[in-house]
């Protein structure tokens, strides 16, 4: 997908990947900043969050403390051929925020990945279970983390 | 901080339903039956108080013309200050965490090229003389959710 931002787009970017203005009217300290007019901005936004440039426009919480204690990246062994079929049922469960297939690798044998949030470790061990009899697979791992060295939000075009 | 009922809607309503438009505050206010400006003084307290962690865009890194993947390595205790030294100091390293596997570091990479990827990642294992990094691109998507609904405690 070779898609060229014009200089000012990328400037756009840059200001909506920050917090935006909590002030009556953000877009247009934004749209200042940008030298757009506001209506321009607001109404690139609305155009970037209907084609998906922009996944999603609002608030980041901190999961962890608002309910969320727990979260497991699972990851499950499972033949190829059906690696579609078993990634669509992970995907469709309530706690499972994100779901991927991926390449197995060296003293790698997993192929799809599901995160779990849960209330506790225990709630997501049981919630894995759960999935396992579900789809049928028995070949799982659950990755706890034990440490978070590092979480921020992605900034593009500042290389 | 408490945070009451007032606060929670709030909360859910600027993480899944953002207005975009001209006075996106007073949007919400009207939906929550309150003025604009204790819209903006309760974001404002529940920003400081870290419940929210940034007010904005998440950009789909695909349709800005990046790409991303997942990474793991095999750190032992002795380098693992300096893996994740290594690691960190690339902004393209979204998340770092700790995990009770063999491969016990697992980050995530966005960079503008998969040469880029390749590049960081040869930084990172001569840098920390750690490795081989297994580089795990996700090669389907089944789901992407950030929002989690509030739950109540």
């Amino acid at each position: 997908m070779d898609r060229i931002f014009s200089e000012k787009e990328q400037e756009l970017i840059r200001l909506l990947q920050e917090t935006i203005p909590v002030t009556p009217e953000p877009f247009a300290e934004i749209a200042a900043q940008a030298g757009m007019e506001p209506a321009e901005v607001v109404a690139k936004v609305q155009e970037w969050k209907q084609d998906g440039t922009i996944r999603r426009f609002g608030a980041m919480v901190r999961h962890q403390r608002l309910g969320y204690t727990a979260n497991a990246m699972s990851a499950w062994d499972v033949p190829d051929a059906r690696a579609e079929e078993v990634g669509a049922i992970l995907a469709a469960a309530d706690e499972v925020s994100h779901c991927y297939q991926r390449p197995r690798a060296d003293k790698w044998d997993y192929n799809l990945f599901a995160m779990i949030h849960g209330a506790s470790e225990e709630d997501c061990r049981r919630m894995a279970a759960e999935l396992s009899q579900q789809v049928g697979i028995a070949a799982y791992e659950l990755l706890f983390s034990s440490r978070e060295f590092k979480k921020i939000s992605m900034k593009y075009f500042i290389e | 901080m408490h945070m009451d009922g007032t606060d929670k809607k709030l909360i859910t309503l600027i993480q899944a339903d953002f207005p975009i438009e001209e006075r996106p505050y007073a949007a919400v206010g009207e939906k929550l039956g309150i003025p604009e400006q204790e819209v903006i003084d309760r974001i404002n307290a529940i920003m400081e108080s870290g419940e929210i962690r940034r007010l904005g865009a998440s950009f789909d890194s695909r349709k800005v013309g990046y790409t991303s993947t997942l990474c793991a390595v095999h750190v032992p205790p002795e380098k693992l200050d300096a893996a994740i030294a290594a690691i960190n100091r690339f902004h393209n390293v979204t998340h770092n965490y700790e995990r009770n596997h063999h491969y016990n570091v697992w980050f995530t990479l966005i960079a503008p090229s998969r040469a880029r990827i390749e590049e960081i990642i040869g930084e990172i294992e001569a840098d920390a003389g750690i490795g081989p990094v297994i580089n795990l691109p996700a090669s389907r998507l089944f789901k992407i959710q950030v929002d989690l609904p509030v739950i109540d405690g």
